[in-house]
């Protein structure tokens, strides 16, 4: 059996590589492999072409690898934390807490005066976004501290979206259709337009993130055995808790901010890797999700590029599109959702 | 009879459990009293809602004493820390798994949890214990099988498996017979004596079998409304503690087979 994950491993990582590769090539132009190859590890004559690869392509392939990943392993540690299959960044409400951030720094210049105009730069998007995350789930942790009931929380992350959808829209009354434009932009998710210097900083908080969430592969697989069994173990289920939702936080908050609230990767990766590999160690959990979740998004990307057209579609819709049925097809097709 | 107090495992004085809500505090027993020596097999009976569980939950620090104290090798329970608790004390609980898809050698290994290092690998005297305490249970043959696939009784021999990896000199179960038939009901209070013997480890659960306890365990802790014994069960019948277990309309205490007997 370890054999086989071993293999499955290797196999995934090479998928990996030649999504990485293809979703490079494909877009609104067609680069060949010879030309990916040389403007990453050289010069070509096609200067269009290694513009295009090193500026463009490049920098969105390794977003598209962070958010898939980043999302994945977030809704991986929330569905072990609260023991629901349901739960996720987005269900939890982490994605509407950074939404209620950007929204407030997008719409609310509109009404809080000129002044906070110059802070809507990347940057102030993505501490928003990041402080709004991080407030939400830490309010459903004191509320589920609380309630102890799983469904309760799940309802209270609904709540939340609620919230954020009512504030959301009182803001929108008062903003511009310009800011209201961007708002909805960011809404979209996107993948595209993040500079290297970006890059280097959201790798930074992500690779903190997972650092995080590798260090509590450990605890989340005594969490397996329930609460008061993790305890007995020796684990301090507070430490614990607080580092998985800082970990979630600082991924899936980091995420929306560059990329937008983007829909499903989050629920349904984690799913999909425990019907593949059978198991719920964490061990072998992370490391696989992270690689699935990458593919996925990569492939999702390349679909939302239009291969050979001008078009880019929403990622949004791409996510959702491929997510939903798999969410749909988990809970029709298995008596027992595997655990 | 002269005791030699090193070989207590665990001791409570003047101990008061129960519950605390926000102003009221509901006693569920008090005046508790009671050693239990390293090696024995210890049974915990009473009757329903008599506050076996709620005794056992305070004993492994799950819920706060009301008063009086318990000590783990003449260390207060209070002043342990949890990770120096899961070294001296593991538990098999009535709650079912939370995840079942773990195979029954990761779901047993777990119980190396308090010794390995961050990301949790096993060290080779680990995957010895492990395997020891896969033997020891009997359940080797089926250490790469997922929890899911096993039976009630199988799960709870992986459970005791988890808790013996824990390598700690006492081991507490809540209810381990309960969902079982007849025949797995008493191979597992059996397997329970075995270890003692075997390991040296002291062993305390809580069971509706008096019959199997009677005839099994070194000491029994009986609950009743008033006031908690602890004794050798030999003891416990020629002082009529059984008597007076339950009411007396529909089941009586035989003393002379050790067996409660349905009126006719």
């Amino acid at each position: 059996m370890k054999i086989n994950h071993k293999y499955a491993f290797i196999v995934l990582t090479l998928i990996l590589l030649l999504c990485f590769v293809l979703n490079i090539c494909l877009g609104s132009v067609q680069v060949s492999f010879s030309d990916v190859f040389s403007s990453l590890f050289g010069t070509i004559e096609n200067e269009t072409h290694q513009l295009i690869v090193t500026k463009v392509r490049l920098p969105k392939a390794i977003t598209a690898i962070m958010v898939g990943s980043g999302l994945g392993i977030s809704g991986l540690l929330m569905q072990t934390l609260f023991r629901n299959p349901l739960a996720g960044p987005f269900v939890l409400g982490i994605s509407s807490g950074a939404s209620l951030g950007v929204a407030i720094v997008i719409l609310g210049a509109g009404i809080f005066g000129g002044f906070t105009t110059f802070l809507i730069s990347k940057w102030s998007i993505v501490v928003a976004a990041s402080l709004g995350s991080f407030l939400v789930l830490l309010a459903v942790m004191l509320v589920a501290s609380k309630v102890r009931d799983t469904m309760a929380i799940l309802i209270i992350g609904l709540m939340f979206g609620s919230i954020t959808a009512a504030v959301v829209s009182v803001l929108s009354y008062f903003s511009s259709a310009e800011q209201l434009q961007q708002y909805i932009f960011w809404g979209f998710g996107s993948l595209d337009n993040l500079s290297w210097e970006e890059l280097l900083i959201f790798f930074g908080i992500y690779a903190i993130g997972i650092t995080l969430s590798i260090a509590s592969a450990k605890s989340l697989n005594a969490l397996l055995l329930g609460d008061n069994y993790a305890k007995s173990l020796g684990l301090s289920l507070k430490s614990s808790r607080f580092i998985i939702i800082f970990a979630t936080s600082l991924i899936a908050g980091t995420v929306t901010a560059f990329a937008g609230p983007i829909a499903f990767i989050g629920l349904a990766i984690p799913h999909l890797t425990r019907q593949i590999f059978k198991t719920s160690n964490h061990k072998i959990l992370l490391p696989a999700v992270f690689l699935f979740g990458a593919i996925v998004m990569l492939i999702c990307d390349s679909i939302a590029q239009v291969p050979t057209s001008d078009y880019t579609l929403p990622i949004n819709a791409i996510t959702a599109l491929v997510g939903a049925p798999v969410v749909i097809w988990l809970l029709v097709k298995q008596r027992n959702i595997m655990f | 009879m002269p005791l030699t107090k090193n070989n207590i495992v665990l001791k409570t004085q003047d101990l008061s459990i129960g519950y605390t809500a926000k102003k009221s505090i509901t006693t569920i027993a008090s005046n508790i009293n009671f050693e239990l020596e390293q090696g024995h097999l210890i049974g915990l009976v009473g009757a329903n809602g008599i506050g076996k569980s709620t005794l056992l939950r305070t004993l492994i620090g799950l819920q706060p004493a009301l008063s009086g104290t318990i000590q783990i090798h003449n260390n207060s329970l209070e002043t342990t820390s949890t990770l120096d608790l899961a070294k001296q004390l593991s538990i098999v609980l009535t709650e079912p798994l939370q995840s079942k898809n773990l195979t029954v050698f990761e779901l047993v290994s777990l119980g190396r949890h308090p010794y390995t290092n961050w990301i949790g690998n096993l060290t080779e005297n680990d995957l010895s214990i492990v395997n020891n305490a896969l033997q020891l249970v009997n359940i080797t043959e089926y250490k790469t099988k997922k929890c899911y696939e096993l039976s009630d009784g199988q799960l709870q021999k992986v459970m005791i498996a988890r808790a013996l990896a824990q390598d700690t000199s006492l081991i507490i179960l809540d209810e381990p017979t309960s969902h079982l038939d007849m025949y797995h009901k008493a191979y597992i209070i059996k397997l329970l004596q075995k270890l003692t013997k075997e390991t040296g480890k002291t062993i305390l659960f809580s069971s509706h079998e008096i019959d199997l306890a009677i005839q099994l365990c070194d000491t029994m802790i009986v609950m009743q409304q008033d006031n908690v014994v602890c004794d050798q069960p030999c003891q416990l019948i020629s002082n009529h503690i059984f008597e007076s277990l339950f009411p007396e309309d529909l089941i009586s205490f035989d003393a002379t087979s050790g067996r409660f007997i349905v009126s006719k």
